[in-house]
């Protein structure tokens, strides 16, 4: 079994959340494919889809179109029993982890939960020594973060709490969603190295990221994501090395580096009801990013005429099926691929 | 000096006793200066940011004074920092993107910001926000939103702008940058510079553990390490040939564009900070330190080893005490 995971032209459309309405595209026919032992990083500014995806694979949303696969089996099929065992194989560690706590109960409860759903039998004396091996293994000292409640611990214990959760459940797939922007410098380097070493025993990583510097240093391929789409994704050295699609390199060149000054030039003067004139090029970047966004939750159509066949309406079908196409990719080289510009 | 912090000590009030969170911190800033303020969660630094503007009543200030522009600051007093707010100094909250209620549309509050601050001539600046929102390519359009019809850019900008529209002689930034994309964050980034060039903000304080956005925004960087200042210099000074083994540990840590795991390892500081509830007597770093000996048992002193950078480590000043010791040799270090 080469291949653990399969995204097979999955779109995603959510309602919009302006007052206008509407539906935004945050997935548009994305596919990829995740081997064991592999870390994938997906980078993509916010609403590119990014953590779309990995909700798609961790069954927090169902894709509107498309099929997902964990070893050759789709994993919307699942119910009850095998969703529990996929479960055991996929886990999910979130951006923000104040919110992946219940702040009434102690810390230690998510790994109570565990332990009650997939290990039953096994002792407390073991059950202890297990929950020890991966707190250690995350850096954290056992008598510092057992038995605390959430808001007694910082973000960077809670995040580690957390992957510590999913390290004890030995899984296949672990989706890390933006781990370590939360999380300080001189701890972030070792998480990553974790990562990197959890992968050599095997483990799949989807590593969401907009920190292109951490998906660089931890990821074998890497897959950049515009609106939903992929726009250019291959064996992440080539991508880094050779970035061929406008918004890679967009995304590069604002990149903080330490050795590295950003050239910032001086706005001019600007008159009072000046059309919004955003005079700096980062700041006319930002402000265009935020329209575009905003121009594409138009697609009003109903669902039906995307996706329905026989019902759907041939004027409608025929636009927000445009709307949903994702640009063409094309082989640049080998394992690299580089979208059209849109 | 426009702002001048010396000897500051801020306890947090716990059942266990005070916790000296931020110990005998002394740092000023100059006209037009933006500083980093840098170090790991539980470090102090935003607790220094809160206490220039709000002692909250888990907070006391244990000692120290703060001056801006001369005048001394009365952090204790909540009263009587009421009205300096915004217009002293000023702060873009920790978590500016949920900083703003989603209940009233933006142009109500900065109608209420400038209601609470008595401004009398609003109209001027009212002009002055517009002009302002051009300049970072809002169109007046956004005051009739609701925060949550902007994206997390946008709603940091408008954070922003609302916190500088009083024309603040201190900006504290706190976290202003972390929960971005890496478009946004320079776009935000360059705000900030150019309210600083355009004296909106006549300095600025940038609280972060991002040290890569600091080596592009900030002027100086101060390094703080478990309550205390652990070194202070010029952005190039720290990231080119940083003194003190934390923020040489700290800058080792960092992966930058193009480094990957299977040609580099990048390694972290093993061990973690220590409780402040009852610290170690001498030198906080010591025990993840791989240069300590004896004399860290003691406390070191934050020195200034040349001008502008002042460093807390033993070996850093004992070394530069022998190197200045020999005649002629000073120029050379």
């Amino acid at each position: 079994m080469s291949t653990l995971i399969k995204f097979d032209q999955v779109s995603k459309l959510y309602p919009a959340t302006s007052r206008a309405g509407g539906l935004t595209p945050a997935l548009r026919k994305v596919s990829f494919e995740l081997p064991p032992g592999e870390v994938i990083s997906l980078i993509g500014e916010s609403g590119s889809g990014k953590t779309t995806i990995g909700k798609v694979l961790l069954r927090l949303a169902r894709p509107t179109s498309g099929t997902v696969t964990f070893g050759g089996k789709d994993i919307t099929a699942y119910s009850q029993r095998g969703l529990r065992d996929y479960y055991r194989d996929v886990q999910g560690v979130f951006q923000d982890p104040f919110s992946s706590y219940n702040p009434i109960y102690r810390v230690d409860r998510v790994y109570d939960m565990v332990r009650g759903s997939y290990f039953p039998k096994v002792s407390d004396s073991e059950w202890s020594g297990r929950v020890e091996a991966a707190l250690d293994s995350v850096a954290l000292n056992p008598g510092d973060v057992l038995g605390k409640y959430p808001h007694q611990l910082s973000g960077g214990q809670q995040q580690r709490l957390l992957i510590a959760r999913a390290l004890l459940l030995e899984v296949k797939v672990l989706v890390a969603d933006e781990i370590i922007s939360m999380l300080d410098a001189s701890t972030r380097v070792d998480v990553l190295n974790l990562l990197v070493k959890l992968k050599r025993q095997g483990l799949a990583i989807l590593f969401i990221t907009h920190d292109l510097s951490l998906g660089n240093y931890v990821s074998d391929r890497t897959i950049i994501l515009r609106h939903g789409a992929i726009v250019e994704m291959g064996a992440t050295e080539k991508i880094f090395a050779n970035p061929r699609h406008e918004y890679t390199r967009m995304l590069l060149s604002a990149v903080p580096e330490l050795h590295s000054k950003w050239q910032h030039s001086p706005l001019g003067p600007v008159a009072v009801a000046a059309p919004a004139l955003a005079l700096a090029p980062a700041l006319a970047q930002a402000s265009m990013l935020d329209e575009l966004t905003h121009a594409e939750q138009v697609v009003k159509r109903d669902l039906r005429a995307v996706f329905g066949g026989a019902r759907a309406v041939a004027s409608g079908k025929s636009q927000v099926a445009l709307a949903l196409e994702p640009p063409q990719l094309r082989e640049y080289e080998p394992d690299h691929l580089v979208a059209d510009p849109e | 000096m426009s702002v001048r912090v010396e000897n500051l000590s801020v306890a947090y009030r716990s059942h266990r006793g005070d916790v000296t969170a931020v110990d005998d911190v002394s740092f000023a800033l100059a006209d037009g200066e933006i500083m980093g303020l840098a170090g790991e969660s539980g470090s102090g630094k935003s607790t220094i940011g809160n206490a220039l503007i709000y002692l909250d009543q888990r907070m006391k200030a244990t000692g120290g004074t703060v001056t801006v522009d001369g005048r001394e600051l009365p952090i204790s007093d909540d009263r009587a920092m009421r009205p300096l707010r915004m217009t002293e100094v000023s702060l873009v909250p920790q978590y500016a993107m949920s900083a703003l209620t989603p209940t009233r549309k933006i142009g109500k509050l900065i109608t209420d910001l400038l209601k609470s601050h008595h401004v009398k001539d609003r109209d001027a600046v009212l002009t002055e926000l517009r002009r302002r929102l051009a300049l970072i390519g809002l169109t007046e359009e956004v005051l009739g939103k609701y925060s949550f019809e902007l994206s997390g850019g946008m709603r940091q900008r408008v954070t922003i702008i609302m916190s500088t529209l009083l024309n603040p002689s201190l900006l504290i930034a706190d976290e202003v940058t972390s929960a971005l994309d890496v478009s946004t964050q320079r776009a935000v980034g360059e705000m900030l510079l150019e309210f600083r060039d355009r004296g909106y903000v006549k300095s600025a304080i940038a609280i972060t553990h991002d040290l890569s956005i600091l080596a592009q925004i900030a002027d100086s960087i101060a390094i703080m390490y478990a309550g205390r200042l652990a070194e202070r210099a010029p952005v190039a000074t720290i990231v080119n040939e940083p003194l003190h083994p934390y923020t040489q540990a700290l800058i080792a840590s960092l992966p930058e564009v193009g480094v990957r795991h299977d040609q580099v390892t990048l390694t972290g500081i093993p061990g973690r900070p220590p409780s402040l509830v009852n610290p170690p007597a001498g030198c906080r770093f010591r025990d993840r330190c791989p240069f300590a000996f004896d004399k860290c048992l003691e406390t070191p002193p934050f020195l200034q080893v040349r001008p502008g950078h002042s460093v807390a480590c033993w070996k850093v000043s004992d070394s530069r005490a022998a190197v200045a010791g020999r005649p002629g040799q000073e120029q050379a270090v």
